[in-house]
């Protein structure tokens, strides 16, 4: 396999959920965390979940993961039951989760070495691509303890993109940045969902961050979580944050949400 | 620079101190002075003894430590990874590390007599169960965002642990077999002076022959000896993984 092989994109996935229900057990007793999810998503398509802490939409994530197994529905990419975790489908946490044993190209080339048919030349010229690709070029031998938060998550997302995922799953993966590297990431992520073709969910509690990201937006309510509206985002990319059309898109989804949450008072747990 | 010299003053005074303390004491058996037990290591470096009794100190310890290590170290992977395991093996570990491993001597003697054996025997007693709860503590430890992010890139089962767990647990697995390492010293040096083992003259039997004799020259000679040992495998064994640790994790 050539490196421009290596580097092609493969084409992004289509993801479908339906009537998908997870319940935790609790010491409290049971939590009822997504009720009768239904979504489908299209290959290439990028997806933002909103909602407020507690309503599911991370947990809905690590079921596309596979990294939450335990659930009854049917979760699909490309027509096929997603049963395990797989390097078609990377996750980006909140929490760098780098390996801190590895420097920065060594957390850049786990995912690849466990990819097969690469020789190590071209496993290193991928590695160098995404590193580059996510603004870190000369930073391969750096420590991960010596990069600030934003450079680690630009390591995350190196890492997440370089074995060639076909979905790259955003778990509030900038919500501990501040807000000025957060608004330079809006840029990288865009450009890089536009050169690289993913399919893309992203979580996140900011609606406009996911006006600003989205193709779509699905709002989710908290216990028992369920989608309870969606918003398409027709605005013309790339998307600058601070632009006034998106804050009047988010303004919209905003409202809807405070209506969404003041209906549901359980919101705050009683005491029981 | 400052510093160096601030602390080689210290050493220089307490040498000082030494001599002026054994110049002063009533019996040179009290306190040795310290050209005595120069002429002492002096003397025991030419004809041999020194060498030998280290050799087979040494064979020892590093035999027995890594005997130690090979039970210890999946065993304390078994504890992290099975209740059963950790329900009994843990368990175990816990209560025969609060023991000097010492205490095994009159076993071990019944045992395996007056041979290497008992030697090999009273040093895994001291180093295993300070590994295995090194390491299943190390391995518990691990944040399980580590298993998942490694997961979703397609790691599992024997990747998982080799690439995964076990340099994520090192930190752990470095100190706990320091750790071990400084209970398989010290047993193996309280055994040495307990019981003389035909098979082998060690440092402790060396340090105990110097207290039958009165020579307290030899005993100090020994001490030395036994100190300087102990510093130079700090540096040796674990001044490496330590230095890479603090350069890479950024831990102190």
């Amino acid at each position: 396999m050539s490196l421009d092989s290596a580097l092609a994109t493969p084409p992004p996935a289509k993801i479908r959920l339906a009537g998908v229900n997870k319940t935790f057990t609790t010491e409290r007793g049971m939590v009822h965390a997504l009720q009768d999810i239904n979504l489908e998503v299209s290959d290439g398509e990028f997806v933002c979940f909103v909602g407020p802490s507690g309503c599911g939409k991370s947990t809905l994530l690590r079921i596309v993961a596979a990294l939450e197994r335990k659930f009854t529905g049917i979760a699909e990419v490309n027509g096929e039951m997603i049963i395990e975790p797989n390097r078609d489908r990377t996750v980006m946490f909140q929490e760098h989760a780098l390996f801190p044993w590895l420097d920065v190209l060594g957390n850049v080339m786990f995912g690849l070495k466990l990819k097969p048919g690469l020789s190590k030349s071209e496993r290193l010229g991928v590695a160098h691509y995404y590193l580059k690709l996510v603004g870190l070029e000369g930073f391969e031998r750096a420590n991960i303890h010596e990069l600030s938060g934003g450079m680690k998550q630009r390591v995350a997302l190196a890492r997440s993109l370089a074995p060639n995922p076909r979905v790259l799953l955003m778990d509030e993966p900038f919500a501990a940045l501040d807000a000025m590297t957060r608004e330079q990431l809006y840029g990288d992520l865009q450009r890089i969902h536009a050169a690289r073709k993913k399919t893309i969910l992203f979580v996140t509690h900011n609606v406009r961050e996911a006006v600003c990201l989205g193709d779509r937006v699905m709002i989710f309510s908290p216990r028992p979580g369920r989608i309870r509206g969606e918003f398409t985002i027709d605005l013309p990319r790339p998307r600058d944050f601070n632009d006034v059309a998106l804050a009047q898109h988010a303004s919209a989804i905003t409202t809807k949400l405070k209506a969404i949450l003041a209906e549901s008072p359980e919101t705050v747990p009683t005491a029981a | 620079m400052k510093q160096f010299f601030a602390a080689l003053l210290f050493f220089v005074a307490l040498l000082a101190c030494w001599e002026w303390a054994a110049r002063n004491a009533a019996s040179s058996i009290l306190i040795p002075p310290p050209t005595k037990v120069w002429e002492y290591l002096i003397g025991a470096v030419k004809d041999h003894t020194l060498w030998e009794a280290t050799m087979v100190t040494m064979k020892r310890l590093m035999v027995g430590y890594f005997i130690g290590l090979v039970i210890g170290i999946p065993l304390g992977m078994c504890v992290a990874r099975f209740r059963f395991f950790e329900n009994t093996v843990g368990v175990l570990s816990l209560g025969l590390q609060t023991l000097p491993s010492i205490c095994w001597v009159p076993l071990a003697i019944k045992w395996f007599g007056l041979t290497e054996q008992s030697m090999l025997f009273i040093v895994i007693m001291g180093t295993v169960w300070a590994v295995i709860l090194a390491t299943s503590h190390g391995i518990k430890q691990i944040p399980p965002l580590y298993r998942e992010a490694a997961a979703t890139m397609g790691s599992k089962g024997f990747h998982l642990w080799l690439r995964v767990l076990a340099p994520a647990s090192l930190p752990h697995i470095v100190s706990g077999t320091k750790q071990g390492w400084a209970f398989a010293w010290r047993s193996l040096m309280a055994a040495e002076m307990c019981v003389a083992i035909l098979t082998g003259y060690g440092l402790g039997h060396l340090l105990d022959s110097g207290r039958n004799l009165a020579a307290m020259d030899q005993v100090v000679g020994v001490m030395l000896i036994i100190i300087f040992i102990g510093f130079a495998a700090d540096k040796i064994l674990f001044s490496p993984w330590e230095r890479f640790l603090r350069r890479r994790w950024g831990l102190t």
